[in-house]
């Protein structure tokens, strides 16, 4: 993947398909290291599934749909020194609180790690193809903190779909917004 | 500023239009958006087909899904196109130049880019 922006659309598709009602997609940088977590309310994995998922090597023909996404994360941040780690609870185990935990670290200064890219382009792809299910967004820097929260805006919106092109410019204008805000010294923001 | 009010605003635009819109029967254009198809540049062609549909004032006729690993990833980045009562055409190795000609010319002139489809790129 280019950008680790892509890398984020890509794993997010996965929390969707897990049946989330809420994907969350936090991303935090503070002295040198990027913590990039992306948080469901999905179905969640069992133990033997996450360890699959994890290495593509232990892959079996019955797991075989899981794909190369995470073994693709898992690259790009263990290539900086980072590291990726899945935490899951399957909706058998727990009936109300389940779902799926994904946490990569990422060493921003090293020569290996791959640029952050447009995360509005990918919150905007994810809204644009899932607008019945909410996302929240956090980017953290010291510089400040760019939100989205996709639930605020239903409220708003009620009937109408997130998806409509004026709401989604209105989306992608709010973020620019807000990362534009951002100091000058903040390091990499989500723009290009 | 993109204020909430300004989102205010938008819906009570939009609310008339989701009327209209409803039980239309048009053209879907359906991007493939799983690993393969990122990786290989989908999200800049998906929006350009958001974008470019948009502007040619075809929201009404046509629209934009995503859709998980087609199963031809080396023709990524894919885009399917279904009309009612006409046959499923395939564009392959797309880009955002290619989508907005695949808008003007498909789209809105009712005419196949053929070049660009899956049976004149594999061969």
């Amino acid at each position: 993947m280019k950008e680790l922006s892509l890398n984020i659309l890509d794993v997010a598709e996965n929390s969707v398909k897990a049946g989330a009602s809420l994907t969350q997609i936090l991303l935090t940088e503070h002295d040198g290291v990027l913590t990039l977590e992306i948080v469901d309310d999905g179905c969640g994995m069992s133990e033997d599934i996450v360890r699959s998922v994890v290495d593509p090597f232990y892959t079996t023909r019955t797991t075989r749909k899981v794909g190369m996404g995470i073994p693709l994360l898992k690259l790009a941040c263990e290539q900086t020194g980072g590291s990726l780690a899945i935490e899951s609870v399957t909706q058998e185990a727990n009936p109300v609180e389940h779902g799926t935990h994904v946490t990569a670290t990422f060493n921003t200064n090293h020569i290996d790690f791959t640029p952050l890219g447009d995360v509005s382009a990918s919150i905007l792809t994810l809204i644009q193809g899932h607008p019945d299910t909410d996302f929240l967004f956090r980017h953290q820097t010291d510089g400040g903190t760019v939100e989205l929260d996709t639930r605020e805006l239903r409220e708003v919106l009620e009937d109408v779909p997130l998806n409509s092109y004026d709401v989604m410019e209105w989306i992608g204008g709010n973020l620019q917004e807000q990362y534009e805000a951002l100091s000058a010294d903040a390091g990499m923001s989500g723009e290009e | 500023m993109k204020s909430l009010a300004e989102l205010q605003a938008i819906k009570n635009k939009m609310k008339d239009r989701v009327v209209l819109r409803d039980g239309m029967e048009g053209a879907r254009v359906v991007v493939g958006m799983a690993t393969c198809g990122i990786a290989a540049g989908a999200r800049p062609v998906l929006n350009a087909f958001v974008e470019g549909v948009n502007k040619e004032g075809l929201e009404g006729k046509v629209t934009v899904t995503q859709t998980g690993c087609i199963g031809i990833c080396q023709y990524e980045p894919v885009v399917e196109v279904f009309e009612p009562g006409k046959e499923k055409v395939t564009y392959v190795k797309m880009n955002p130049e290619k989508a907005q000609e695949v808008i003007e010319k498909h789209l809105k002139g009712g005419q196949v880019v053929s070049e660009y489809t899956l049976g004149a790129v594999a061969v």
